[in-house]
C-alpha cells in the first residue's frame, strides 16, 4: 500500500473532519439547550460563507475583520431565528421542530439562491497558497490555517463553558432547565445564546471550508445532513463527541473515497458516513460519549 | 335547525359521512372531478395527475407520520423504489401495468418494513435520522445496481396497455391516477375505523399505554411502516407512468421534505388534510409560475428566479403553520365551517 497517499488521506480526512466537528459542535449545544434538533445547521453554515465571502470581496475588508463581522451577524440570526421561530415552538412534537428547522433551511437556502444565484462564486485567496512540505507529503497552508482556526475556536468555547459565567449558566439549564430557573437564570437568554454561538461556529466553518476549496455553492448546505452521522457516533449531547466524531467520520470518508470509490465506480464517499450512522445506531445507539439515557420503545 | 351534533348510535357516530347533504356534495364533486378530462387541456390536466399522486403518497406518509407518530424522512427513497421496481417489472419481465403497480407497492412495502425494523429500538429523532441515512443508502443502490435500476440514465418506462388499449395520454392516464387514489382515500378513511387504525393511533399518543392495553406495538409498527410504504410505492409507480423516464435524480431528499411540508401543511392525523395539503404543495410551484410569468413584462429576471421563491415560500407556510396552526388546513377548516354551521348561534 502506498504510504504517501494512505497520509494524504489522513490529512484530507482530518481537515474535513474538523470542519464536521465544527458544525457538529453547534448541533451539540443547540440540542443540549434546547433539545432541538437543528436540521438547518448546513444552512448557518453556508450563510456565514456568503456573508464572509461578500465582505472580503465587495467591501474589501481584511480577513480577520471579516471573520469577526461575519460573526456578529450570524450571531445576530441565530438568535433572532430561535426568538422568532424556535421560541413558539417550545414544548411542541418533535416532528414539529425538526419539520420547522428543515422549513427554516428552505428559506435561508432560497434567500441565498435569490442573493447570489446557484453558480459557484470564488473565494478570495487569503491563505499563502504554497504547500508546506511535511514528512514526504506536501500539504496546502489552508489545510494548516484550518486546524489552526478550528482547534483556537475549540479551545475557547471549552474555556467559556468551564469558566465564565454565562457558560456556567448554560451548562446548567442544560443539566436541569428547573433549577437553572430557580437558581435566577433566564433560560430563554441561554436558549438564544446557544442559537448564537450554534451560528458562529457553523459560520467559521463554511468561512474555513470556503478558503480550502476556493469556491463557495449551494452545496454547502449539505453540510448540514453530514452532520448527522457525526453526532451520532459521538453522542448526541456530546461536545467532545462531537469533535472526535467529527474527525473520524472525516476521516472515515477520504478513506473510503480514497480505496472504495475505485472499486465500485464512485459514490461511496458520501454514502460510507450514512452507513456508520445506520451500524452505530444498531449497536451503539448513545455514541462513543453520548449519556446512556435513550428513550427505550 | 340543527344546533349541535346529536348521535344517537355508534354507526352514525362512526360514519364517514354525517350529513346526506355531504355525501350528494361528493358525488357532484366526484361527476365533476371525472368529466374534467373532457374539457380541460392537457397541461393543465398533467398538474391534475401530479396532485392525485400527491394526494396518495401524502396519505400514506401521514398513516405513518400523523396516524402512527414515526417521524420519516426516507420518504423520497421509498418512492423511488415504487417507481423502480415498477419499471423493472415493466420493462424487464414484462409484465403489465395493473400487475407493476400492486407488485411495486409490495415491493416497497417489504422495503418500509425492514427499514422500520429500528423503530422497535429507538424513536423520534433517532428514527428521523435513520431513516434519512436510509434515503442516501437507496439512493447509493439505484445509482450502482445498473442491471434493475439501469442506473445513472435510468429507466424508460413503456406505456401502460389493457389489452390492445394504451394508457397513453394525460386524459387516460387521470382515469387511472384517480381511480387508484380514490381506492386509496376509501380504503384510509376505513382503516381508521377498525381496530388496526385505532391502534396506531393508541401508538402515536401513548405508546406504553397503548401496549398495557393489549395493542402489540411491534406488530402494528411494522403494518403502519408497510401500509405507508405500500401507498408511497403506488405513487411512486404511477410517477414512473406519468414521467415516462425514472433516474435517481427524480427521487431527491427534497421530495420527501415536500410530503412532509404537504402533511404539515394540510393537517398531521387527517386524511382530508393530506388531500388538501397536496392539493396546495403541488399547486404552489404552478401558481407562481403564473404569478411570475404574468409580472415578467416588467420584472424579467423574476422567472429565473421560481425555484428559490418556490422554496422559500415552501419553507414560510412550513412554519407559519407550525406556529399558529399545528393542526394544519384541515383543523382550520372544521373551524370555519363549524363557525358558520351555527352562525348566529355559535355557543
Amino acid at each position: 500500500m502506498d504510504v504517501t497517499f494512505l497520509l494524504q488521506l489522513l490529512i484530507n480526512g482530518i481537515v474535513v473532519g474538523s470542519i464536521y466537528a465544527l458544525v457538529a459542535t453547534g448541533f451539540v449545544i443547540i440540542y443540549k439547550a434546547t433539545s432541538a434538533l437543528n436540521l438547518a445547521q448546513g444552512e448557518f453554515l453556508m450563510v456565514g460563507a456568503y456573508i464572509c465571502l461578500n465582505l472580503l470581496s465587495k467591501h474589501q475588508i481584511p480577513f480577520w475583520q471579516a471573520i469577526l463581522i461575519t460573526f456578529a451577524f450570524s450571531a445576530l440570526l441565530g438568535a433572532i431565528i430561535e426568538r422568532l421561530i424556535l421560541r413558539p415552538l417550545i414544548g411542541s412534537h418533535l416532528i414539529s421542530v425538526i419539520m420547522v428547522t428543515l422549513g427554516l433551511s428552505s428559506i435561508l437556502k432560497a434567500l441565498i439562491q435569490l442573493a447570489y444565484g446557484t453558480d459557484t462564486i470564488p473565494f478570495p485567496e487569503v491563505f499563502p497558497s504554497e504547500p508546506v512540505q511535511i514528512g514526504p507529503i506536501p500539504v496546502s497552508q489552508g489545510y494548516l490555517y484550518a486546524i489552526g482556526c478550528v482547534t483556537i475556536l475549540v479551545v475557547l468555547l471549552t474555556t467559556f463553558f468551564k469558566y465564565s459565567k454565562t457558560g456556567v449558566a448554560m451548562r446548567a439549564t442544560a443539566s436541569s432547565q428547573q433549577v437553572a430557573l430557580s437558581m435566577g437564570i433566564s433560560v430563554k437568554k441561554m436558549f438564544a445564546i446557544s442559537w448564537a454561538i450554534a451560528a458562529i461556529v457553523s459560520a467559521m466553518g463554511g468561512i474555513l471550508l470556503g478558503t480550502i476549496r476556493g469556491g463557495i455553492d449551494m452545496s454547502l448546505s449539505f453540510m448540514g445532513l453530514k452532520v448527522l452521522p457525526v453526532v451520532i457516533l459521538g453522542g448526541l449531547d456530546s461536545i467532545l463527541g462531537a469533535i472526535v466524531g467529527g474527525l473520524i467520520i472525516g476521516i472515515l470518508e477520504n478513506f473510503s473515497g480514497g480505496y472504495i470509490d475505485p472499486l465500485v465506480g464512485g459514490g461511496a464517499k458520501e454514502v460510507a458516513p450514512y452507513i456508520a450512522l445506520i451500524l452505530i445506531l444498531m449497536f451503539k445507539p448513545y455514541g462513543l460519549f453520548g449519556k446512556k439515557k435513550i428513550e427505550r420503545v | 335547525m340543527r344546533c349541535g351534533d346529536f348521535k344517537t348510535s355508534y354507526a352514525a357516530d362512526m360514519s364517514i359521512f354525517e350529513t346526506r347533504t355531504a355525501r350528494i356534495m361528493l358525488a357532484i364533486f366526484l361527476c365533476i372531478l371525472f368529466t374534467l378530462p373532457f374539457y380541460t387541456p392537457g397541461y393543465v390536466l398533467d398538474i391534475i395527475n401530479r396532485i392525485g399522486i400527491a394526494i396518495i403518497g401524502a396519505i400514506g406518509l401521514n398513516i405513518l407520520t400523523g396516524f402512527t407518530g414515526q417521524i420519516s424522512l426516507g420518504n423520497a427513497a421509498f418512492m423511488a423504489i415504487g417507481a423502480f421496481s415498477s419499471g423493472y417489472l415493466g420493462t424487464k419481465l414484462n409484465l403489465p401495468f395493473y400487475l407493476c403497480i400492486p407488485l411495486a407497492g409490495l415491493i416497497t412495502a417489504s422495503f418500509g418494513m425492514f427499514v422500520g425494523i429500528p423503530s422497535l429500538r429507538i424513536k423520534g429523532l433517532y428514527l428521523a435520522m435513520a431513516t434519512l441515512a436510509a434515503h442516501f443508502i437507496v439512493e447509493f443502490i439505484i445509482v450502482k445496481w445498473e442491471s434493475v435500476t439501469g442506473g445513472v440514465a435510468g429507466l424508460t418506462i413503456p406505456t401502460p396497455k389493457l389489452g390492445s388499449f394504451a394508457i397513453d395520454s394525460d386524459a387516460r392516464l387521470f382515469v387511472l391516477i384517480f381511480v387508484i387514489a380514490i381506492l386509496a382515500v376509501l380504503f384510509a378513511k376505513n382503516l381508521f375505523r377498525t381496530k388496526v387504525g385505532k391502534a396506531f393511533v393508541a401508538i402515536r399518543d401513548q405508546a406504553i399505554s397503548a401496549e398495557v392495553m393489549g395493542v402489540n406495538i411491534l406488530k402494528y409498527k411494522l403494518l403502519s411502516f408497510g401500509i405507508s410504504s405500500f401507498y408511497v410505492g403506488v405513487a411512486g409507480a404511477l410517477i414512473a407512468y406519468q414521467a415516462k423516464i425514472i433516474s435517481p435524480e427524480t427521487f431527491p431528499v427534497t421530495v420527501a421534505i415536500d410530503y412532509l411540508g404537504m402533511i404539515i401543511i394540510g393537517g398531521l392525523g387527517s386524511i382530508l388534510g393530506s388531500i388538501y395539503g397536496a392539493v396546495f404543495i403541488t399547486l404552489l410551484p404552478e401558481l407562481l409560475r403564473m404569478i411570475t410569468t404574468s409580472l415578467s413584462g416588467s420584472f424579467p429576471e423574476l422567472v429565473n428566479k421560481l425555484a428559490a421563491m418556490k422554496e422559500l415560500i415552501f419553507g414560510m407556510l412550513v412554519i407559519v403553520f407550525l406556529i399558529f396552526e399545528p393542526n394544519g388546513m384541515a383543523a382550520r377548516w372544521h373551524n370555519i365551517k363549524n363557525y358558520w354551521k351555527l352562525y348566529p348561534f355559535s355557543h
